[in-house]
C-alpha cells in the first residue's frame, strides 16, 4: 500500500472524517455499521431452530416470556401445573425475569400466539423470529451501545489528544466483538444486557462515581452472572446463613465481582473514612438487590426457592466441551468419578478463589484504573477456567474486559478473541451459523488492522508473538479439520476435545500473561508513590 | 503471517479494504429475501447450460425467458459451468424450475459478489490518478462500493448491476484517460451485456466522433473506421452466432418487448407519474364540470390492450413519443459534447443521459436510477454544490428502491443501509470540503463548505413523513386504496428526480 514520507499524515487522513469530527458523529457511523452487521447476522438461524422436543436457547427465552407474561410473579420460579420447570424453567436471576416480562408484553402485542400459555411451546414463525430478534437488538441499542459510549468518553477523557484518534477504532473493537454478535444475534441470548450494565458500571467507577457503579453492577449481577454460589452454600451446610449474608457472598462469587470488590475496597481504604465508604457501597448493593428481589422477600423459603433455581443441582461439573480446567483435565483425571459432587463444588470454589486472589490482592493494595480492568479480566478468567458448571458461552465474560483494554493491550485482545471464537465454533456449527462465523472472523481481522487503529507493540513480547502466530496457524488448521474431516466412530467428539484442549492452553497463557501485566502495574504505582513522597 | 511492528497502517490504504468490508456484509446477506429475479437468473443458468445456443432465445420452458443480450447469456453459460459442478439440479432445465437449495442460493449470491470485482477494479482505475488526496479517494470508493442501492438491488433483491455498472465505469475511466478506442470498445461490450445502457449511446457517439475522430479528414476518417470496426467486432461476437443460426429476429423480439406498459408494476419516480396524475386530475375536474369522461379500461402497467388508451383526457403515450422525448432531453448535452468534447465531462454527460432515460423512458424500472447515481459518484468532489446534489440524489434514489424489499425482515436492513450511507456522506463531505477550503482558499467564510439548505432539509425530512404515512396507511384507510403508499413514494421521489435532472442540465449548460 502507500509507502512514503507522508505516511503518518495520510494514514490519519483516511479516517479523519470520522475521527476528527465530534465523538457523536463517528460513534453514530460505527454504531450504524454495528447495527447493520447485527441485523445481517440475525437473518441466519437461531439455536435449536426446528429441533423438537427441547429446541434451544431461543425457545428457552421465548418460554420465559410465555411464563412471565401469563403467570403471577410469585409463581415464576415455582414448579406448578402451569409452570413445568423441567421444560426450560426460569433459572436466571430476577432482572432476566423482568426483562422477559417486558419483552413478552411486546410480543403479546404484535403476535399473541407466540407467548400464549402451553400452546406456544416450540412456537416458530417468521414474525415470531423477527420480533424476538428485534427485542435483542433493542436491548443492545438501549443498554450496550450507550454503555460503550459512556465508557469510551470516560476512558479517553484523561488521555492526550493524539490518542483520541484510536477512539473510533476502539469502539469498533467493542461494538463489533464477533463472539458477542454471534452469541446474541445468531445463537440467541441477551448477554448484551448484563455486559452492557457491567460496561456502564466500569465506566462509572472509572469516573469515580462509585455509587452509581455499584448500583449498575448489582443490576448486571441480577441479570445473568449469579452463579454456582448456592452450590457452595449447600455444600458447606450453610443453613445458618441468612438471605442477607447470601447476597454479600453472591457478589463475591460472580465473575467480575472479585475485581469490583477488590478495587472498590482498595479505593475506600485509601480514603479518610474507609468504613463509612464501604458501608455506603454495601448499602447501595443491598438496596438494589432488595428492590429486584422484592417479590420473593416475603419469606426465606420463597427467596431460597428462587436461589435454588439459579443453580440447579442436576447439572454437572461442566457441559459439552468447554475449554476450562476441569473439562480439559478430565481427559486424564475422571473428576466426576474421583469425587462426590459436593466435594467437587468445594474444590472448584477453592481453585477459583485461589486463582482470583493474586489479582484481588493487587487491586486492594494498589488500586489503579488500568489495574481494575486487568482485574476484571483476570477474575472473570479464573471463573471461566476453574468454577463449577461453566458454559462455553461464558467466554464472553473475560472477553468484555479484554475488549475494554484493547487500546492498551491490542495484542492480548486479538490473541484472546481468535481463540474465544474457536472455542465457540462447535456450538455455532451446531446452530448452522458457520457462514456468519466465518464472515465475522474475517471482518474482525479487517477492522482490527484498519488504518488509524492501535499500533501493535508486539516487538517487546517477541516470545508471546511467535507463540501467538503459531497458535493462530494451529487454530486455522483446526477449523479446517473440524469442517472437513468426519471423526472416527469410536470417538465422535474427538475434534471438539482437541479444540477444547487447544483453547484451554491458549486461555491459560492469556490468563498468566494478563496476571503478570497486572502485577507489573503495581511496580509503576510504587514508583509513582515514591516520586510523590520525594516531591 | 505477522505484520511488522510499528507499521502504522498495516491495511486499509488500498481499495480492497472497503471492498472486503462490503463483501463481508454481502455474504452475511445470503439468506435474505430474494425476488423472482433469483429464479430468473437460475433459469438462465439452466437454459444456457442445457440447450444449444440456437435455442436460447426461443425456449419457453419457464415464463422467465432470456431477454438480455447475448454477452449476458454467455456470462450465464460461464457461470453454469461452475454451477453444474456445485449442484447439477440447479442447471437442469426442467427439474431446476423454482429450485432453491442452500447450495444454489450460496452459489448464485457468491457469483454476484464475485462479479463485483469488475466494479471494484474500475473504481480503482477511476480514482488512482486523480488529485483527490487519500480522503477523497476513500470517499469515492465508499460512495460506489458501499452504495446502499447496489446492496438492496444486487445483494438482497438479486441482480448483477454491480458487474454491469463496473463495465460502464471502466469505459468512462478509459475515456477520462483519453484512451477513446478502448472506452468505445468497452461500452460496446456493455451494450451487448445489457441493452438498457444504450440510452447513453448518443452521448458516446457524439463524444467519440468529435474527440477521437478529429485531426483532419483523412485521420478522422481512419479513426472512425477503426472505432467502427472495433464496435462491429464486439457486436459480431455477440450476435454473430445467432445470425448464423437465423435466430436474430427472435433475439430482438425477446430483447425489446414493447407489449409492456408505460410504467413498471411499481411506478418508477419519473416524469410519467406526473403526466398520469395530471390526467387523473383533469378527468376529475372535467367530470365535476359535467363532461362525460370515459374511465379508461387499460392499465398503465400492463400492455396496451387493443386501441384503448389508459388515459382519460390527455393523449396516449407511445414508445415512439418517449423515445423522442428522451432524445430531446439529451440534446443539450449532445450539443455541448459536439462543441467541446472534454474527457473530464464524460461521466457527467453519461449520467445525464441515463437521468433522461430514467425520467422519460418507456417502462422504466426503479432500479435504473442506479445507472446515473453510481457514475455521478465520480464527480461529487468537484465542488460543494456537486456534493450537495449527490447527497440529495443518492438518498432519493435509495429511498425510491425501498418498495423492492417489502418483507418485514429486510425492513430495518434497508433503513440502516440508507442511514449509514447518509451519515458517511454527511461527515465525509463536510470533512473533505472543510479541509480543501483550509488548504486552497484562505478565506474560509467566503467559500462555503458542504451544507444543505433549509429547502433540502425540509425535502429530506419529508421522506420520513412519506415513510411514516406509508405505515399508517392501513390504520387510516384499511384495505382501500392499496396503491396509495407506493404512489406517494413515486410522486415524492419523482420531485427529487426532476430536481436532479434540472440541476444536472443547468450544470452541463453552465460549464463551458
Amino acid at each position: 500500500m502507500e509507502t512514503g514520507p507522508n505516511n503518518s499524515t495520510e494514514d490519519t487522513a483516511t479516517w479523519s472524517f470520522i475521527t476528527s469530527t465530534s465523538t457523536k458523529s463517528w460513534f453514530l457511523c460505527i454504531s450504524l455499521f454495528a447495527v447493520l452487521i447485527r441485523l445481517a447476522v440475525a437473518i441466519h438461524p437461531y439455536s435449536g431452530a426446528a429441533t423438537p422436543p427441547m429446541f434451544g436457547d431461543y425457545e428457552a427465552q421465548r418460554h420465559w416470556m410465555e411464563i412471565t407474561v401469563n403467570l403471577p410473579v410469585k409463581e415464576w420460579y415455582r414448579n406448578t401445573t402451569a409452570n413445568d420447570l423441567r421444560y426450560w424453567g426460569l433459572d436466571y436471576p430476577p432482572l432476566t425475569a423482568y426483562q422477559s416480562y417486558f419483552h413478552g408484553i411486546l410480543l403479546k402485542l404484535f403476535d399473541p400466539a407466540s407467548v400464549s400459555l402451553f400452546t406456544s411451546r416450540g412456537y416458530e414463525s417468521y414474525l415470531g423470529k423477527l420480533l424476538m430478534r428485534w427485542t435483542v437488538l433493542m436491548s443492545d441499542l438501549m443498554i450496550f451501545f450507550p454503555a460503550v459510549l459512556y465508557f469510551l468518553t470516560v476512558y479517553y477523557s484523561r488521555k492526550p489528544n493524539g490518542e483520541k484518534n484510536s477512539m473510533a477504532w476502539h469502539s469498533a473493537m467493542i461494538l463489533l466483538n464477533p463472539c458477542l454478535i454471534l452469541i446474541d444475534h445468531g445463537h440467541f441470548q441477551y448477554n448484551c444486557i448484563s455486559l452492557g450494565l457491567t460496561t456502564a458500571a466500569v465506566a462509572a467507577i472509572l469516573s469515580d462515581r462509585d455509587i452509581a457503579g455499584s448500583l449498575l453492577f448489582s443490576l448486571a449481577l441480577n441479570h445473568k452472572q449469579t452463579c454456582a454460589l448456592y452450590d457452595y452454600y449447600v455444600a458447606m451446610g450453610g443453613r445458618f446463613f441468612n438471605a442477607l449474608l447470601f447476597w454479600v457472598a453472591t457478589v463475591m462469587s460472580a465473575y467480575y465481582a472479585p475485581a469490583f470488590f477488590g478495587y472498590l475496597l482498595g479505593k475506600c481504604l485509601k480514603r479518610q473514612n474507609p468504613i463509612l465508604e464501604i458501608l455506603k457501597l454495601g448499602l447501595v448493593v443491598l438496596g438494589t438487590f432488595a428492590v429486584l428481589w422484592w417479590p420473593y422477600l416475603y419469606s426465606v423459603d420463597a427467596s431460597l426457592e428462587v436461589l435454588s433455581r439459579l443453580a440447579p443441582f442436576e447439572r454437572g461439573l461442566y457441559e459439552d466441551y468447554v475449554a476450562n480446567f476441569w473439562c480439559t483435565t478430565s481427559v486424564v483425571l475422571k473428576w466426576k468419578r474421583l469425587f462426590t459432587t459436593q466435594s467437587l463444588k468445594l474444590l472448584c470454589l477453592a481453585a477459583t478463589i485461589s486463582t482470583c486472589l493474586p489479582s484481588m490482592i493487587q487491586l486492594v493494595r494498589f488500586p489503579s484504573k488500568r489495574g481494575f480492568l486487568h482485574g476484571l479480566l483476570n477474575c472473570s478468567f479464573s471463573f471461566y477456567l476453574f468454577s463449577f458448571q461453566v458454559h462455553e458461552k461464558s467466554i464472553l465474560l473475560p472477553l468484555l474486559p479484554a475488549s475494554l483494554l484493547a487500546f492498551e493491550e491490542p495484542f492480548m485482545f486479538r490473541w484472546l478473541i481468535y481463540h474465544a471464537l474457536l472455542s465457540i465454533f462447535p456450538l455455532l456449527r451446531r446452530d448452522k451459523l458457520v457462514l456468519p462465523y466465518a464472515v465475522l472472523y474475517g471482518l474482525f481481522g479487517l477492522l482490527y488492522y484498519t488504518t488509524g487503529g492501535r499500533k501493535d507493540t508486539t516487538e517487546i513480547y517477541s516470545f508471546y508473538s511467535t507463540l501467538k502466530s503459531s497458535a493462530f496457524a494451529c487454530s486455522i488448521f483446526l477449523h479446517m479439520i473440524y469442517m472437513t474431516v468426519t471423526p472416527p466412530e469410536k470417538y465422535p467428539f474427538l475434534f471438539e476435545a482437541v479444540i477444547m484442549l487447544f483453547c484451554f492452553s491458549q486461555f491459560f497463557l492469556v490468563f498468566i500473561y494478563s496476571n503478570s501485566k497486572q502485577w507489573a502495574l503495581s511496580k509503576t504505582s510504587i514508583q509513582e508513590d515514591a516520586e510523590k513522597k520525594r516531591l | 503471517m505477522k505484520k511488522p511492528p510499528n507499521n502504522r497502517h498495516p491495511i486499509g490504504g488500498g481499495i480492497w479494504w472497503p471492498a472486503l468490508i462490503a463483501t463481508a456484509v454481502k455474504l452475511l446477506l445470503i439468506p435474505a429475501y430474494r425476488s423472482t429475479d433469483f429464479e430468473v437468473h437460475r433459469h438462465w443458468l439452466a437454459l444456457t447450460h442445457s440447450l444449444p445456443l440456437s435455442q436460447w432465445y426461443s425456449d419457453t420452458t419457464s415464463p422467465w425467458t432470456l431477454d438480455y443480450p447475448p454477452f449476458f447469456a454467455y456470462f450465464e453459460k460461464l457461470l453454469s459451468f461452475f454451477a453444474s459442478r456445485v449442484d447439477p439440479t440447479m442447471t437442469h432445465l426442467h427439474n431446476g424450475l423454482n429450485y432453491a437449495s442452500p447450495s444454489t442460493i450460496l452459489f448464485q449470491r457468491i457469483s454476484v459478489s464475485f462479479s463485483d470485482v469488475v466494479l471494484i477494479y474500475s473504481v480503482h482505475r477511476l480514482s488512482k490518478d486523480r488529485n483527490f488526496g487519500i480522503l477523497g479517494r476513500f470517499l469515492i470508493w465508499v460512495l460506489v462500493i458501499w452504495s446502499p442501492g447496489l446492496f438492496i438491488v444486487d445483494h438482497i433483491h438479486f441482480q448483477y448491476n454491480g458487474f454491469l455498472l463496473g463495465i460502464l465505469l471502466l469505459s468512462i475511466s478509459y475515456l477520462e484517460e483519453g484512451r477513446d478506442l478502448m472506452g468505445g470498445f468497452v461500452f460496446a461490450v456493455l451494450l451487448c451485456f445489457k441493452h438498457l445502457f444504450a440510452v447513453a449511446a448518443p452521448v458516446y457517439f457524439v463524444y467519440l466522433f468529435r474527440h477521437y475522430c478529429r485531426g483532419g479528414v483523412v485521420r478522422g476518417f481512419g479513426r472512425l473506421v477503426l472505432m467502427g470496426s472495433a464496435v462491429l467486432v464486439v457486436f459480431a461476437a455477440a450476435y454473430g452466432p445467432f445470425l448464423y443460426y437465423g435466430e436474430i429476429q427472435q433475439v430482438f423480439r425477446r430483447m425489446f418487448p414493447f407489449g409492456r406498459g408505460l410504467c413498471h408494476a411499481y411506478w418508477a419516480p419519473n416524469f410519467w407519474v406526473f403526466y398520469i396524475l395530471l390526467d387523473k386530475f383533469l378527468a376529475f375536474i372535467l367530470m365535476k364540470l359535467g363532461f362525460d369522461i370515459q374511465t379508461p379500461k387499460a392499465s398503465f402497467t400492463g400492455g396496451l390492450v387493443g386501441d384503448s388508451s389508459p388515459f382519460a383526457v390527455l393523449p396516449t403515450i407511445t414508445p415512439l413519443i418517449t423515445f423522442i422525448t428522451v432524445i430531446l432531453a439529451i440534446s443539450p448535452c449532445l450539443v455541448k459534447a459536439w462543441k467541446n468534447p472534454q474527457p473530464k465531462m464524460v461521466s457527467r454527460w453519461v449520467s445525464y443521459a441515463y437521468t433522461c432515460g430514467f425520467l422519460f423512458g418507456w417502462h422504466v424500472h426503479e432500479k435504473a436510477s442506479l445507472h446515473f447515481v453510481v457514475p455521478l459518484a465520480i464527480t461529487v468532489l468537484k465542488s460543494p454544490e456537486d456534493a450537495k446534489h449527490y447527497f440529495f440524489l443518492s438518498i432519493v434514489s435509495c429511498y425510491s428502491l425501498f418498495p423492492l424489499l417489502f418483507e418485514a425482515q429486510e425492513y430495518p436492513i434497508k433503513v440502516v443501509l440508507l442511514l449509514l450511507h447518509a451519515a458517511l456522506m454527511w461527515f465525509g463531505f463536510s470533512s473533505y470540503f472543510s479541509s480543501v477550503d483550509v488548504k486552497g482558499k484562505h478565506n474560509k467564510s467566503e467559500s462555503p463548505s458542504f451544507y444543505i439548505g433549509w429547502f433540502g432539509k425540509c425535502y429530506l425530512l419529508g421522506l420520513f413523513v412519506v415513510e411514516i404515512s406509508g405505515h399508517l396507511h392501513s390504520t387510516i384507510f384499511g384495505d382501500r386504496l392499496p396503491f396509495l403508499p407506493l404512489l406517494i413514494i413515486s410522486i415524492y421521489c419523482g420531485i427529487g428526480m426532476m430536481y436532479s435532472w434540472i440541476w444536472q442540465l443547468r450544470q452541463i449548460y453552465l460549464t463551458s
